[in-house]
């Protein structure tokens, strides 16, 4: 990363652009991945509630498990999650699986 | 309108991912949550802290409102500033950006110790200022120095354990007597664990006219010492043996909201054992202190439903 010169920062050196630590990925922090296995998800949204880094994203569509159909879906965006494990402690249907990372 | 369900709970993200807050930091799932629910129009000014050196690590920020960092002591003043500027634009009408709330975001340390002159001034001049108070029990980010927020008996750096010392010598402040003291016309008690019920205070801290204090029980993963997965667990066993109980100073009436309002009846609450064994800054306890932690913890319910009953 190539800093800018005093000249060219802003006065008072803001920063000037809101939500920016996007640019820095957190997923090599973590050890453990969570996996939703959406066929035991009873959507209780707890997983979305408590995520710390707000890494688990609600999907609206029509989704179709077995004979139940439901209007929402929780997926793990895993560029930010730091795999703390607490959606995996909290899920009361034990749907989410820490899964070591291979590298 | 209060959510009633989590499925009425905002959905939009205000507090972006990728900053450095410890994974299964209690702070960032307080941070989360207040910032969804303020909405995009607050202005924020952040005390020094854990949530300010790991969300604006430059030239980067976590926050999507507009911000601004001051030092440990204060926070609440330079609030209060913004709060006045606000009005005084409102007045000659160049203030376009309609119904701003001024919000404080502040740890322990800059509440309890470092920065109380400054929360104590704008309580008294009553600015229309939202303070948030995430409270972690010690000054995490430097490396868990002891602050007034610590419960007596933990163990942190400053306040070591061994043969001449038990861990803090001294009881955790009543930050909530103290605000209530100012005669504030809202001020709540809240835990991460129970996310609906700590919307919900936010919301109605938002909405109220005049200063408005919430205090926000954020467990911290290293300075406690437990497993990175239990962060909420330890939140909700705070409230479930009494140790942290929750409720809403509203308008001079005390009200305990559930589930700490069955907690009156000692029976009700779950043992205190079950919160202290899951912290390693508790394994040092000794029978005769886990009943001293349990007699002061009686007297502070006797005294919670006293002013309940005296208020309502």
């Amino acid at each position: 990363m190539t800093l800018p010169g005093a000249s060219q920062l802003p006065i008072g050196a803001v920063v000037t652009e809101p939500g920016s630590t996007r640019r820095n990925t957190t997923a090599g922090w973590r050890a453990y991945k969570p996996v939703i296995h959406d066929d035991r998800c009873v959507r209780c949204q707890l997983c979305w509630l408590y995520c710390p880094e707000g890494t688990i994203v609600e999907l609206r569509g029509v989704f179709q498990i077995g004979g139940r159909k439901y209007d929402v879906k929780y997926e793990v965006v895993y560029d930010y999650c730091k795999g703390c494990g607490i959606c995996a402690n909290e899920c009361p249907t034990r749907a989410i699986e820490m899964v070591p990372e291979v590298v | 309108m209060r959510f009633k369900t989590l499925r009425d709970l905002p959905r939009e993200e205000l507090f972006a991912p990728g900053h450095r807050m410890c994974a299964g930091c209690g702070a960032a799932i307080a941070m989360r949550w207040v910032t969804k629910v303020l909405g995009p129009n607050a202005i924020v000014a952040n005390a020094t802290g854990c949530v300010e050196v790991t969300t604006t690590p430059y030239p980067e920020t976590a926050w999507m409102h507009p911000y601004i960092h001051v030092a440990f002591e204060n926070a609440a003043a330079v609030a209060s500033g913004i709060e006045a500027a606000v009005k005084a634009l409102r007045r000659k009408g160049r203030w376009t950006a309609g119904d701003t709330k001024v919000v404080v975001i502040a740890g322990d340390g800059g509440t309890y110790d470092i920065g109380l002159q400054s929360l104590s001034g704008m309580l008294e001049r009553r600015h229309d200022v939202l303070y948030i108070l995430y409270d972690n029990e010690a000054y995490m980010n430097t490396g868990i120095q002891r602050s007034g927020s610590t419960p007596k008996f933990a163990w942190t750096t400053t306040t070591p354990v061994g043969a001449a010392a038990r861990g803090k010598v001294q009881w955790k402040k009543d930050i909530m007597g103290i605000v209530m003291a100012h005669r504030v016309p809202y001020a709540a008690t809240a835990s991460i664990s129970h996310v609906l019920d700590l919307a919900n205070k936010v919301k109605t801290a938002a909405e109220v006219r005049g200063p408005t204090f919430l205090h926000i029980f954020a467990p911290c993963v290293p300075g406690w010492r437990y497993p990175e997965n239990k962060t909420v667990e330890v939140a909700r066993l705070a409230v479930e043996t009494g140790y942290f109980p929750l409720y809403e100073w509203d308008h001079g009436k005390l009200r305990l909201n559930p589930p700490s309002n069955n907690h009156l009846d000692k029976s009700k609450r779950r043992p205190l054992r079950e919160f202290l064994n899951v912290q390693g800054r508790f394994n040092h306890l000794t029978e005769e202190e886990v009943a001293e932690l349990e007699r002061e913890l009686d007297s502070y319910w006797q005294y919670l439903s006293k002013l309940a009953s005296i208020s309502s």
